[in-house]
């Protein structure tokens, strides 16, 4: 440290003196990679000639997606007789794989934005890849409330649209909200992650072979040029989304849960559900993000971006999230206790040991044991294991939705009109064809997009520092 | 001198290439200081600090955002008032058929989306894009500029340009590669 000089004014002396040292910070990119191979990788996965595997899969998802295709047909063609509804279960899988898709997405968001206020450098490789995600597990949850509004040809009675009835909709209803929340919540995402990929479409437009490709890629890119004096209002206008995204995916989640916290139905109408959804949301949703990408990283060969520090951070943020639903599982059972009304201890008891007992268990069992592995360094170094834990996240969070929804309704207060619910075959159908959309929609985007945001890994690399090499202490 | 110079037509700028962040960013301090105002530097990446090196504003973009999100809240809550309380009034279970309560949620999404679809429209307005037209599109080497490769710019309409003194001054600034683009 050099002493101080007249030339030098105190301040900078002073902070200089009260600057923490410099710990080593993790490597984000491994290998002392430079950015040509950054952008050669990257670029490569679409340049490439279309692999096997893709058509496969490809060929795959697009007949999966089917059976979605052939469950909305049905269902629309026959009417909702052929779902498993009837009194006093009316909320069934519909409203199940919307929250579960809807949860899935939020952690595209989370970690665009809120990991981008937080200034977590390590987002950057999988971002892109996660707002994709976003994208299309809303996507698919967008299908179940319009075809669950019964008559699908009156679906756009949601918005305020003038109609022959002039009969505007009661925004008193929680399910209104929630179109508002989530046509916004799909309009901004997908925003935000195309805003994001301008500079990277610029960047295979300018490596494009042939005259098509470079005006398909072209027109996306909007003849970004990488000029700062465009750098400076694009940078403002992403931390803005990412300031504007962080309330937003905090609103979304709360939206969908006033839908169960509005009513007056035992086990729903707490004022937990807000933090609980949203936690729950972001567990789902990381566990799809690591379902995705591990085996992307294998394919791909992106060990050097997706490195053991990425897969390592999102263990713990799943083992964290995971530990929140725990413990709001278990403040949901104390506070139905501690509550003494009788009707929401019963309907916790019944959660726990009714007929729904083992939807019950295996929600406990997947998102709250499976993540505490994740305290363990060894697992979280196998990619093997960390992937079949969020496979198990996955079941778990939407067996959580299952339990919500169905045990409430089907035990309300009269037990003179109990039920049992069970899924029809077309209720499967349809669920499972949303998979094959949503992997139809990924492969896509894998094929076509750039699966990483290129610029923004180049810009937390050492390299891109302009003080880099330099000994400026 | 690069090959782009021997097709016909104005010269619209000099480009000069630099091999990493550091070099780019003293450069752009030196044509800063060297007063010229129609200039532009050309990044695979944001280079942290090169607005202040290139004597640039702070974004106007976030009044934008901001007038965005005011009206998404105001649409927001005049949309519920005139079509729950004016237009229809609708009575569900006797509450009040205004509250600023309940349309709450409806006014909030919406003045996040305003905002959001605000900064985004005025960042493309401020940027004047898309626009697939720019001479530096048309730069052979424009795909080192996404690449790894950092360029600075110089426009001919630049009053302080000159023919033979502002490849020198890029020349001394540590550029290479120095070519003319044309309109």
């Amino acid at each position: 440290m050099t002493t101080l000089t007249d030339t030098v004014p105190a301040n900078t002396a002073l902070i200089d003196e009260a600057r923490p040292a410099d710990l080593p910070r993790q490597v984000l990119v491994e290998n002392d990679r430079d950015f040509d191979w950054i952008t050669n990788k990257i670029c490569g996965i679409v340049e490439a000639k279309t692999p096997t595997w893709w058509w496969i899969a490809f060929t795959l998802s697009a007949f999966v997606s089917l059976f979605t295709v052939f469950g909305i047909i049905y269902l629309v063609s026959t009417g909702v007789g052929v779902w498993g509804l009837a009194d006093p279960v009316n909320w069934g899988w519909a409203i199940v794989n919307f929250v579960f898709w809807i949860g899935i997405g939020h952690a595209g968001t989370l970690i665009s934005a809120i990991l981008c206020l937080l200034r977590q450098k390590w987002r950057t490789s999988i971002n892109r890849a996660a707002e994709a995600m976003t994208v299309f597990a809303v996507v698919c949850a967008g299908i179940f409330p319009l075809i669950h509004v019964g008559r699908v040809w009156f679906a756009w009675w949601l918005f305020p649209i003038p109609n022959s009835n002039a009969i505007w909709p009661n925004f008193r209803s929680p399910l209104l909200w929630d179109v508002f929340a989530v046509s916004t919540y799909g309009t901004v995402s997908f925003l935000f992650w195309y805003v994001g990929m301008i500079p990277d479409l610029a960047t295979i437009r300018d490596r494009a072979k042939t005259k098509i490709r470079k005006i398909a890629y072209g027109i996306f890119a909007m003849g970004w040029r990488g000029s700062n004096r465009h750098w400076r209002n694009y940078e403002m206008t992403y931390l803005l989304l990412a300031g504007l995204s962080t309330p937003l995916v905090l609103s979304v989640h709360t939206v969908v849960s006033f839908d169960f916290a509005v009513s007056l139905i035992p086990g729903w109408h707490t004022t937990i559900f807000p933090p609980y959804f949203v936690a729950g949301a972001i567990f789902s949703g990381f566990g799809m993000v690591l379902t995705l990408m591990l085996p992307l990283r294998s394919i791909y060969g992106l060990h050097d971006l997706i490195t053991q520090y990425h897969i390592d951070c999102m263990c713990k943020i799943l083992l964290a999230t995971g530990t929140m639903v725990g413990y709001a599982y278990m403040m949901e059972f104390f506070i139905a206790w501690y509550g003494a009304n009788e009707f929401e201890a019963f309907a916790f008891v019944n959660r726990a040991f009714g007929p729904y007992a083992w939807s019950y268990w295996i929600m406990i069992s997947c998102n709250v044991i499976a993540p505490q592995f994740f305290w363990f360094k060894k697992i979280r170094q196998n990619p093997m294991i960390v992937w079949i834990v969020c496979i198990f996240v996955n079941i778990g969070m939407w067996f959580e939705r299952f339990v919500i929804t169905v045990t409430s309704l089907s035990r309300d207060f009269l037990p003179s009109s109990w039920g049992y619910y069970s899924p029809t075959i077309v209720d499967v159908f349809t669920y499972v064809g949303t998979f094959g959309i949503f992997m139809f929609l990924f492969l896509l985007f894998l094929r076509f997009l750039p699966l990483m945001p290129m610029g923004e890994i180049k810009a937390v690399m050492p390299q891109a520092d302009p003080h880099h090499g330099k000994n400026h202490h | 001198m690069s090959t782009s110079s021997e097709n016909n037509g104005e010269t619209f700028a000099l480009i000069a290439e630099f091999e990493n962040p550091g070099a780019i960013m003293a450069a752009a301090e030196k044509v800063r200081d060297a007063g010229f105002k129609n200039w532009d530097v050309i990044t695979p990446f944001p280079v942290h600090g090169m607005d202040q090196a290139m004597g640039l504003s702070r974004s106007k973009i976030p009044i934008v955002a901001f007038c965005g999100g005011v009206a998404g809240f105001t649409l927001g809550m005049s949309m519920v008032y005139y079509m729950n309380k004016v237009d229809y009034p609708l009575v569900v279970g006797g509450m009040p058929y205004f509250s600023p309560v309940f349309p709450f949620p409806v006014a909030y999404e919406l003045t996040i989306l305003f905002a959001a679809i605000g900064s985004i429209i005025s960042m493309f307005l401020f940027n004047s894009l898309p626009m697939h037209h720019h001479p530096t599109l048309n730069y052979e080497q424009i795909e080192k500029a996404s690449n790894d490769r950092y360029f600075i710019v110089i426009e001919s309409s630049d009053p302080n340009f000159d023919e033979t003194k502002t490849p020198d001054l890029l020349k001394d600034i540590g550029g290479s590669n120095i070519g003319k683009l044309k309109d």
